[in-house]
């Protein structure tokens, strides 16, 4: 028996249209979801669909190979997998240009990944490797990248956010200020359900909009915050039966859209209409994609809380075999073509693995040089050296104080 | 209103009326001006003492000018052909234009910093000269705009970002603690951090026990950040202008019966080394650290003390956090005793640390213990004689020095 989900679709403008969240009582399904018969968006080319197509299979198998690391205890600590949420990250992230900005949280890998992070250079750091993004210094919270405008990941929930509000106030700042006309980079923050209780995530809201700031908030709403369903934990908006983050946009002064997260396609749709809206100087939006994590919250959680039926109405809409359904019968791609992204993938994988297996710890002399940006922090010696001038400094055991 | 402490030698102490009380009374900033003009009696005069290491570019130094009384109730400008006097606001803010002239990434964040000019004056008039986005009056969100201010900074802005009273810095501390500090570790040293968070801190005249808040303890153990602490018209112009071009996030406390304090600045090229220690005077009996607005509270238990012919030597710490270790060891090998004067509170406080570290790593210099003296592990109450039970006062200090160095035979001076 087919999914009996009816899913409304997006109208062209950045209204929202609200899936039957309610209506959770499918029974588990095992056939895929039936293709659509509506056309290929005018936008979607052959290139790009194979582009999302690559970046979501890349941010599954990479995040699976982390679990299969994890369990093998080649990383350590809380790890947050993203599998499921794909097509936010795809369908946001790659409608952005390589000059723009995103800014995470502790769910981070697939983000960095779809913003152009290496593979490489990420499951190093997990490792915790010298050659990781952050030296092994950041961990799976913490993955930066000044290459790839890649403003973090942050283990507090909603600490990122002003983050990318500066980011985007910079840009303001680069074109009113600096008078650099042509300069006009975004930012996209993203964070999910349960950070929309926390303070900072209004004082940006009302920031973004009250400086007209290039900047958009993307809420993976996956219903969990941890143990906590989302209705638990939030007051329903009035007149709904649950509550409806995209709605607090307007109480704010930013239009709030709701999209359905686990189709790339209208996830991409509406990034790119936000995004031209920022760039244009008229402001920021609010996105609220409903989507849903496969795994627990973490490695570490054993997912006692979500129901069966619900996670498998979620599987059956998992995005990646929808696109592949799309590609096919649009045209965009065979089945070689797939097939051929799909070893991509599966090489990259393994060659990062291999790559970070093989590649050297950190040094102890690590340990105190990345504290400053000026090491004159580290003060003055009792001989009147500055600290970081003194043999031995740079062992990792000097005192510093 | 106010008290003056005793006259000096030639040097008159004065509390000043804080900056804020125009917030309850005038409506014009002529007025206040003129308010706090008729009110204020001569402040302290900058003494020349010998420069203070690390200032980059030095003015010669005239003698020191005769001092002069001033008449009730009239302030008496000590007018000086040469020399610029300024008020220690007139000097934050000097400081804050020239950087801003002289870079466009620095900008200013904070509330009421643009329109209103400032709650204590620090940036009156330059959203006028900058406009509103370089200087940006915030809404009340202090954890949200420091977190604004680190992303600006990220992406390569030099953000200043104003706490109204550095005890609201209390709700940004998610922001100080692991953005501002913790990024340029984190990333692998590939985003740096450099603002500077400052505001007024510290005892104020009966202001309550929330806005009498000392945060230098609190952020103290914060990796990766420096904590700054101004005294001087002079250091704090020189200061700040050196936090503003650092690379490094400054955490700059400055005093809020100190932005009265008027005093020579120094010019545009003028800055000074943010991990120095500023001597104070030269002495022999007792080296005495201290920071920011107790400075002045031991010098003038200082002028006590000579006259009962004790030699101390007063050290300003200005660096609270790295402790400049070669003024520091140098002072406790000279004198071997130590007294240590802040305003925060004994625990986990400034002084703590450095009585820690001064007994870890001169322990073999020293002929008596460390003695601190720090405000009472209270909240500061709002009754005028409670308050200043709580925090240190000159005559503490004299008798701890007396207790410390004995008595002494009748002063030779």
């Amino acid at each position: 028996m087919q999914v009996a989900q009816k899913m409304a679709v997006p109208q062209r403008r950045v209204v929202a249209s609200r899936p039957a969240r309610a209506s959770l009582k499918v029974k588990a399904v095992a056939a895929v979801q039936k293709p659509s018969s509506s056309k290929a968006p005018a936008s979607l080319t052959p290139e790009v669909a194979k582009d999302l197509y690559y970046d979501m299979v890349l941010g599954r198998e990479f995040e699976e190979m982390c679990a299969q690391m994890y369990y093998r205890g080649k990383m350590f600590g809380f790890v947050h997998l993203y599998s499921g949420q794909e097509a936010v990250s795809t369908g946001v992230i790659r409608a952005l240009r390589p000059d723009d900005y995103v800014c995470s949280t502790y769910r981070d890998h697939v983000h960095a990944l779809s913003k152009g992070v290496t593979a490489r250079e990420v499951m190093a750091e997990l490792f915790g490797k010298k050659t990781g993004c952050c030296r092994g210094q950041g961990g799976s919270m913490h993955i930066f990248s000044s290459k790839a405008n890649f403003l973090g990941g942050y283990a507090f929930i909603g600490e990122g956010i002003p983050v990318g509000l500066g980011a985007a106030f910079q840009s303001k700042y680069k074109k009113d200020v600096l008078g650099i006309e042509s300069y006009d980079s975004v930012t996209c923050s993203f964070f999910g359900d349960g950070t929309c209780n926390v303070g900072q995530f209004y004082e940006s809201l009302n920031m973004a909009a009250l400086y007209k700031l290039p900047h958009i908030f993307v809420v993976e709403n996956n219903k969990w915050a941890i143990g906590m369903n989302h209705p638990r934990a939030t007051a329903s908006t009035m007149g709904d039966d649950e509550p409806m983050i995209y709605k607090k946009g307007p109480a704010f002064g930013m239009p709030g859209v709701l999209v359905d997260g686990m189709d790339v396609l209208k996830v991409r749709e509406v990034a790119l209409e936000a995004i031209a809206r920022a760039r244009r100087g008229d402001g920021p939006t609010l996105i609220e994609c409903e989507t849903y994590r496969f795994r627990g919250h973490s490695l570490a959680d054993p997912d006692e809380l979500r129901s069966k039926e619900e996670k498998a109405h979620y599987a059956a809409r998992d995005p990646i075999p929808r696109l592949r359904q799309q590609m096919i019968e649009w045209g965009l791609a065979t089945e070689a073509d797939i097939k051929a992204l799909e070893k991509r993938v599966a090489d990259e994988v393994e060659d990062c693995v291999k790559f970070a297996d093989e590649s050297p710890k950190p040094d102890k002399g690590q340990l105190l040089e990345n504290v400053f940006a000026d090491p004159r922090g580290f003060g003055i010696a009792p001989n009147g050296q500055y600290r970081y001038e003194l043999p031995g400094f740079s062992s990792g055991t000097a005192a510093v104080s | 209103m106010f008290k003056s402490a005793a006259t000096l030698t030639g040097h008159t102490m004065v509390e000043w009326m804080p900056c804020h009380v125009r917030v309850y009374e005038l409506t014009s900033v002529a007025g206040t001006l003129a308010r706090i003009v008729s009110q204020c009696r001569i402040t302290m005069q900058a003494r020349a003492f010998s420069a203070p290491r690390g200032v980059v570019a030095q003015r010669a130094r005239a003698a020191p000018r005769a001092p002069t009384h001033n008449a009730r109730g009239s302030l008496h400008v000590v007018a000086s052909a040469k020399k610029k006097e300024l008020f220690m606001w007139e000097g934050l803010r000097e400081a804050i234009d020239e950087e801003m002239e002289r870079d466009p990434t620095v900008c200013v964040m904070g509330e009421d910093v643009g329109h209103y000019g400032g709650s204590y004056k620090c940036t009156l008039g330059l959203y006028k000269k900058y406009g509103d986005m370089r200087v940006l009056d915030t809404p009340i969100c202090e954890n949200g705009f420091m977190g604004m201010g680190v992303g600006a900074a990220m992406t390569g802005l030099r953000p200043i970002v104003e706490g109204m009273n550095m005890g609201f810095l209390l709700l940004a501390f998610n922001q100080i603690s692991n953005n501002c500090g913790m990024l340029h570790y984190t990333s692998g040293g590939q985003y740096k951090t450099p603002l500077v968070i400052r505001g007024p801190g510290g005892v104020g005249r009966q202001l309550g026990a929330e806005h009498s808040q000392r945060l230098e303890s609190y952020f103290q153990s914060i990796p990766g950040v420096q904590l700054v602490a101004v005294s001087t018209p002079r250091n704090a112009k020189a200061l700040l202008k050196a936090a503003i071009r650092s690379d490094n996030p400054i955490i700059f406390f400055e005093h809020v019966l100190l932005y009265n304090l008027k005093g020579e600045v120094g010019d545009r090229d003028e800055v000074q080394s943010l991990e120095r220690a500023e001597v104070v005077r030269q002495g022999t009996d007792i080296s005495i650290f201290t920071y920011s607005r107790m400075r002045y509270v031991v010098m003038q238990a200082v002028a006590e003390l000579e006259k009962q012919g004790y030699n101390p030597e007063v050290i300003d710490l200005i660096s609270l956090k790295p402790f400049d270790m070669e003024t520091i060891s140098q002072s406790v090998r000279k004198t071997r005793k130590v007294l240590i004067v802040e305003e925060c509170m004994k625990t986990g406080g400034i002084g703590a640390s450095l009585s820690a570290v001064i007994s870890e790593s001169l322990f073999n210099e020293l002929d008596h213990e460390v003695v601190r003296l720090s405000s009472q592990d209270v909240p500061t109450a709002y009754a005028y004689e409670l308050e200043a039970a709580t925090i240190v006062q000159s005559s503490q200090v004299v008798e701890a020095v007396q207790k410390t160095c004995g008595a002494r035979a009748v002063a030779t001076a």
